[in-house]
């Protein structure tokens, strides 16, 4: 695999995740070492609670591991202050949250502006990307709408607009095709493989084999364990025991 | 796969030549079956010899041309006209007894087997959408084109269900083993 020989733009390494302690503890994530490099798009599979929200949060800086390290682009997570990873979102990364997440006071555009603004660009600038992510998600004419105005595939719609808007080099999208109906889901994964074909790295999360198939590798998480990689050409059934 | 009925149904389109009955067929489905020359021969011979088509001479650098005749383009219409048969009992589908007896038998490690499956269908799934996505199945202009691209989608329809059904095989498995009951005392 010649993308992966270039440097990773994100690199998991021994990543654990463990909520709460004591009996209530819960570990999310065990162990799990994983790199994405540009121009490769990665699909996360597994059954609802095996870690993958977890893991999306954690490689994005929105959560920080209990063990091991998440770096992006060469960078420790762990090592910058709050303003720096703040920062690194709103440049860097796009985040399709599993629930939207819009800000319910703004309209489609404002948020889809508003990483750009708050990074200080000029708001002329922001509202033009802005629009541009808009029209490439085909929801060019709901900019001036409100959320709460809005169906679930169209806010789901105005969510991925404001997470590849701009130059983004990584992209996590959480379910970003849940609300979709499947010819929309076939657009937004068209899209995703635009931008990594493009130089972008991506990694989405999914239920659908049909879009994980759009990915360059599909990982498999169980109980917080990546289990298994489906790779073309590879095999490998890593952490599993196999049959007698 | 009825390739009789198929070469038959291009036949109708226009009278052709065996290499060119194959590279129809390929182009429609993308060589997702090939046939080999021979194959076709053989079958424009009983096609022939059943009165369906006729030799109708040489075109003119050497190949024989097959046309349909009155009965060939009655059994072309009837191949439309009727269901695909589905078998009663189905076909039988390895998969499903594979997993039949690993549930049953007390030393196969079950989720191995069902994600050894799951890896290998994706695989097979993230190869029908790498050719949806490039080639001419990507943006398609002709009917040939996009009867290809309709093929694929099949075989994508067909790994997603495989894998679906993998997936609840899988949810089935773990409710049981979490409510007490086990697949073996
Ligand atoms: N903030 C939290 N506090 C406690 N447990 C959590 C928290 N977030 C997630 N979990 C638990 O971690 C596990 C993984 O959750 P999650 O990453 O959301 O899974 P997925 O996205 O695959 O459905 C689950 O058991 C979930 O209940
Ligand atoms: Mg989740």
């Amino acid at each position: 695999m010649t993308a992966r020989q270039q440097h990773a733009l994100l690199a998991l390494t021994h990543v654990s995740r463990v909520h709460g302690t004591g009996a209530t503890e819960v570990r999310a994530l065990r162990d799990v070492s994983f790199e994405v490099a540009p121009g490769e798009l990665v699909a996360l599979m597994g059954p609802s609670g095996s870690g993958k929200s977890t893991l999306l949060h954690v490689a994005g800086g929105l959560d920080q591991p209990t063990g091991g390290s998440v770096a992006v682009d060469g960078t420790d997570l762990s090592s910058l202050g709050q303003a720096e990873r703040a920062r690194l979102r709103r440049t860097t990364i796009g985040y399709v949250f599993q629930d939207f997440n819009l800000i319910p006071a703004l309209t489609a555009e404002e948020n889809v502006a508003l990483p750009g603004e708050l990074h200080g660009l000029r708001s002329g600038e922001a509202r033009e990307a802005a629009r541009a992510a808009l029209a490439e998600l085909g929801v060019a004419d709901l900019a001036d709408r409100f959320p709460d105005d809005l169906s679930g595939g169209q806010q789901q719609r105005v969510a991925i607009a404001r997470a590849v808007a701009g130059e983004r080099r990584l992209i996590l999208a959480d379910e970003p095709t849940g609300a979709l109906d499947t010819s929309t889901g076939e657009q937004i994964l068209r899209l995703l493989r635009e931008r990594c074909d493009a130089g972008a790295a991506g990694v989405l999360v999914t239920h659908e084999a049909r879009h994980a198939a759009w990915a360059d590798r599909v990982v498999f998480l169980r109980d917080g364990v990546v289990v298994d990689e489906a790779d073309a050409g590879l095999t490998g059934l890593a952490g599993m025991t196999g049959a007698r | 796969m009825s390739v009789k009925q198929a070469l038959l149904a291009l036949l109708e389109q226009g009278p052709k030549y065996g290499y060119q009955l194959r590279t129809e067929f390929e182009e429609r489905t993308g060589s997702t079956w090939p046939l080999n020359i021979g194959q076709v021969y053989t079958t424009l011979s009983r096609l022939e010899r059943d009165g369906l088509v006729v030799a109708g001479g040489d075109d003119g650098e050497g190949h024989v041309v097959y046309r349909t005749t009155e009965a060939g383009r009655a059994e072309v219409d009837a191949w439309f006209g009727s269901p695909v048969p589905r078998d009663q009992p189905p076909p039988r589908d390895e998969l499903a007894i594979k997993l039949a007896i690993a549930i049953s038998s007390p030393d196969v490690d079950v989720e191995y087997v069902i994600q050894q499956q799951r890896t290998a269908t994706m695989r097979a799934l993230q190869e029908h959408t790498r050719l949806k996505r490039s080639g001419r199945a990507a943006r398609p202009e002709a009917p040939e084109d996009l009867a290809w691209s309709l093929v694929l989608d099949a075989l994508v329809f067909e790994a997603e269900a495989e894998i679906r059904w993998l997936d609840h095989c899988e949810a089935r498995l773990a409710r049981l083993a979490t409510t007490g009951g086990g697949t073996h005392s």
